[in-house]
């Protein structure tokens, strides 16, 4: 965990009275709602189908049981009694009044929350793999890195006012879970031959209308030169991105159309002024910041306890702990992922009732930490082995424990028509309907991993280019359309999806994922073989030619 | 439109003077950037100061010639949602060393001034009256800052690092 210091804490704290005094303004008519526009989304705010939503962040995905408690209250007195999980490590409440936002806000900031730049023209929540610190393996805690950026990227003088937003995501593993190659800048934690901490840095990922995978544009830079790094990126970007049109003003169109080399030369110009300056970070600053982070003080414990040997009788605890629970790096203990994900129910909510039973979980389990990761489910980062089976009753208990983690059913879906005034189409119903489909964990377990990415406009939100299967809602004739493609992965070997053919009504996106399934199931050459393997050794035509046969 | 210059609200000696309108014999003018370069010797020889508007995507490098000679330096925010001219600010204060006049214009809203202060920005053609009234006030709303600029204020990781040290000596 990261411990807000005083000087973190003042900052926050200007930070929500500045918000108060904009609010002020915009109901006494002081500000125009063209000029609050854009303060309000400097701090999370959008104005939705229904209501003002509020999108509050969770840096590097790390939450303390203080904070889930006050992300509960939150979603108790000023919203419908929920919360949603996003895709970025975020978590939004969808019907808070705007003349009682400032009170939520300061609410949240009496634990170290806040919702600055989780939405705007500007840098947006830092986001890392939500295993950060227990995977074994893993190089170093990125956290590290990614707080030093979170506090350099935070009220920007100078990129508070981008083009567009900039996202960036860092990982320390091998195994990328923050989906690195789909941000505007991507950084992977290596070590050179020194033994020196660094970052290969990619640049210009990103989904939306126009989709594009990150490029490398440096294969190392010493993590003392990574925020001069950074900032030559940004300025490059912020003088040279396009204004004249929202759809190519991402930093990925920029680098499309410079090329890469061109880009990288302009920002290695740009860096050589500047990377000798205060921005250099010496290595007592990164201590500093590495000693507010504190780790759980583990037991020698034994690698397979008694009460697992004795629970492993229970088929139905066996089924969750195969799915759900993953290796940690020390010995006897383990990561639990909590799918947000039961069948029938919109992807990512919570309840507040459900917060505030898994911070006591994570307080009694999880030496009082729990994680949000950008698949829209949460984690309990330390849990003994000993403990699981008393774990698995309670969150059973709490309609948590569905055992799903990387199925069929574990979808990733944006909120679609049904709360977002940008959106063409619905998604949480499609998600809604394919859960219900594939709700046998038998057949869900037969067909493996498959991510399913669903989302309800082109701006992509759900992330449909880089799901195994992708489902992208869109409004044709006044109906809606959906564009279904496969093959799209957002990990190490991140690539866009196909399309499989012309676009189906939503009555019948069920059927043509049922149908996609049962090729995949014919197509498969063993039971091993991923969803995603078939797709890449067999090409899209297979699955065409079975959906389309019919139809 | 008030300007704040400062800190306070001031009256602007300068003159803003378009592509085509006659030199006046005296007194400050502000130029746009175009006809600046094209007449520059004749603008820098006459009686009073001269300041050139330059506008957000032209490259700055061309002006840095000149910086020794004008009085001012308008940077241009077209809206507030372009922030271009922060990075063209930053550069004349931390690269060119430019030290004279440096100033906002365009849409300028009480939650850009500390933005703007930071890149080195010294006055501001404030859209609002209110806005400019409330200029200390609103200057004075953030006394952490997390990026060094050349503005000189002491950024969050500096001053822990005092704190780490002045706490040691004690110990």
């Amino acid at each position: 965990m990261y411990a807000y210091d005083e000087i973190d804490r003042t900052l926050v704290n200007e930070r929500v009275s500045e918000f108060r005094d904009q609010v002020k303004r915009r109901l006494s008519g002081e500000l125009t709602e063209d000029e609050f526009k854009i303060l309000r989304l400097q701090n999370g705010v959008y104005l939705q189908l229904h209501a003002y939503m509020f999108r509050v962040a969770i840096p590097y995905g790390t939450l303390a049981t203080d904070q889930l408690r006050a992300l509960a209250h939150v979603a108790r007195k000023y919203d419908r009694g929920y919360g949603h999980f996003t895709t970025r490590q975020n978590i939004q409440f969808n019907w808070i009044k705007l003349a009682e936002l400032p009170d939520a806000l300061e609410d949240l900031s009496k634990v170290g929350i806040h919702a600055m730049q989780t939405s705007g023209n500007n840098m947006r929540n830092v986001t890392s793999d939500q295993w950060a610190g227990v995977a074994p393996g893993e190089i170093e805690d990125p956290r590290i890195w990614s707080e030093l950026i979170r506090q350099h990227t935070t009220l920007h003088p100078e990129f508070s006012f981008l083009p567009r937003k900039f996202k960036i995501a860092i990982t320390a593993s091998d195994h990328d879970r923050a989906a690195i190659k789909i941000h505007d800048i991507g950084l992977k934690l290596i070590k050179n031959e020194k033994g020196e901490t660094g970052f290969e840095v990619l640049v210009g990922g990103g989904l939306g209308r126009t989709p594009f995978i990150g490029k490398t544009i440096k294969h190392f830079v010493h993590g003392r030169d990574i925020l001069s790094y950074i900032e030559a990126i940004l300025r490059v970007y912020n003088q040279y991105g396009r204004r004249d049109n929202i759809y190519k003003a991402r930093i990925k169109i920029l680098v499309h159309e410079l090329g890469i080399e061109k880009f990288s030369r302009e920002v290695e110009e740009e860096w050589r002024h500047i990377r000798n300056s205060s921005l250099q970070i010496d290595d007592e600053v990164i201590e500093d910041i590495r000693s507010r982070f504190t780790y759980p003080n583990y037991e020698k414990l034994p690698h397979m306890p008694d009460e697992l040997r004795q629970a492993a009788a229970d088929a139905d605890f066996e089924v969750w702990r195969k799915n759900s629970v993953a290796p940690h790096k020390v010995q006897g203990y383990s990561i639990v992922t909590i799918s947000l994900k039961p069948i029938g129910a919109p992807p990512g909510d919570a309840t507040a009732d459900q917060m505030d039973a898994l911070a006591d979980l994570a307080d009694k389990y999880s030496f009082g930490e729990i994680r949000v990761g950008h698949e829209q489910n949460l984690a309990l980062p330390h849990v003994a082995k000993r403990d699981l089976p008393a774990l698995w009753k309670a969150l059973d208990k709490l309609g948590l424990a569905t055992p799903n983690v990387n199925l069929i059913t574990d979808i990733i879906a944006c909120p679609g028509l049904d709360y977002c005034s940008l959106a063409n189409a619905r998604s949480i119903p499609i998600a809604q309907e394919l859960t219900r489909r594939f709700a046998n964990h038998e057949l869900a377990n037969l067909i493996g991993r498959l991510h399913i990415n669903i989302s309800g406009c082109i701006n992509a939100c759900g992330h449909h280019h880089v799901g195994h299967i992708g489902i992208l809602g869109v409004e044709k004739n006044g109906e809606e359309v959906y564009q279904i493609t496969i093959g799209g992965r957002a990990d190490e070997s991140a690539a866009l999806g196909n399309l499989i053919g012309p676009g189906v009504k939503f009555d019948e996106v069920a059927d043509v994922i049922e149908d996609v399934v049962e090729a995949y199931l014919a197509l498969r050459e063993r039971p091993e073989e991923l969803f995603i393997d078939t797709v890449k050794r067999l090409g899209v035509e297979p699955f065409k030619e079975r959906v389309y046969a019919t139809r | 439109m008030p300007l704040v210059n400062g800190g306070k609200i001031a009256d602007d000696s300068f003159v803003k003077l378009a592509v085509d309108t006659p030199l006046p014999e005296s007194g400050d003018v502000l130029v746009p950037a175009e006809r600046f370069i094209a007449e520059a010797d004749a603008l820098l020889k006459r009686a009073g100061k001269v300041g050139v508007i330059w506008p957000n995507n032209r490259d700055i490098d061309e002006l840095v010639p000149y910086l020794g000679k004008v009085a001012t330096v308008a940077l241009v925010f077209p809206t507030f949602r372009d922030g271009r001219a922060y990075s063209q600010a930053r550069l004349l204060r931390e690269r060119y060393n430019y030290r004279g006049d440096l100033r906002a214009t365009g849409q300028i809203l009480r939650d850009q001034f500390v933005f703007m202060l930071r890149a080195g920005f010294d006055s501001f053609e404030v859209k609002k009256q209110a806005d400019a009234e409330a200029f200390m006030q609103t200057a004075k709303r953030y006394s952490v800052f997390y990026q060094p600029t050349g503005d000189g204020r002491i950024t969050a990781l500096h001053r822990r690092m005092q704190l780490r040290h002045s706490e040691g000596v004690g110990t």
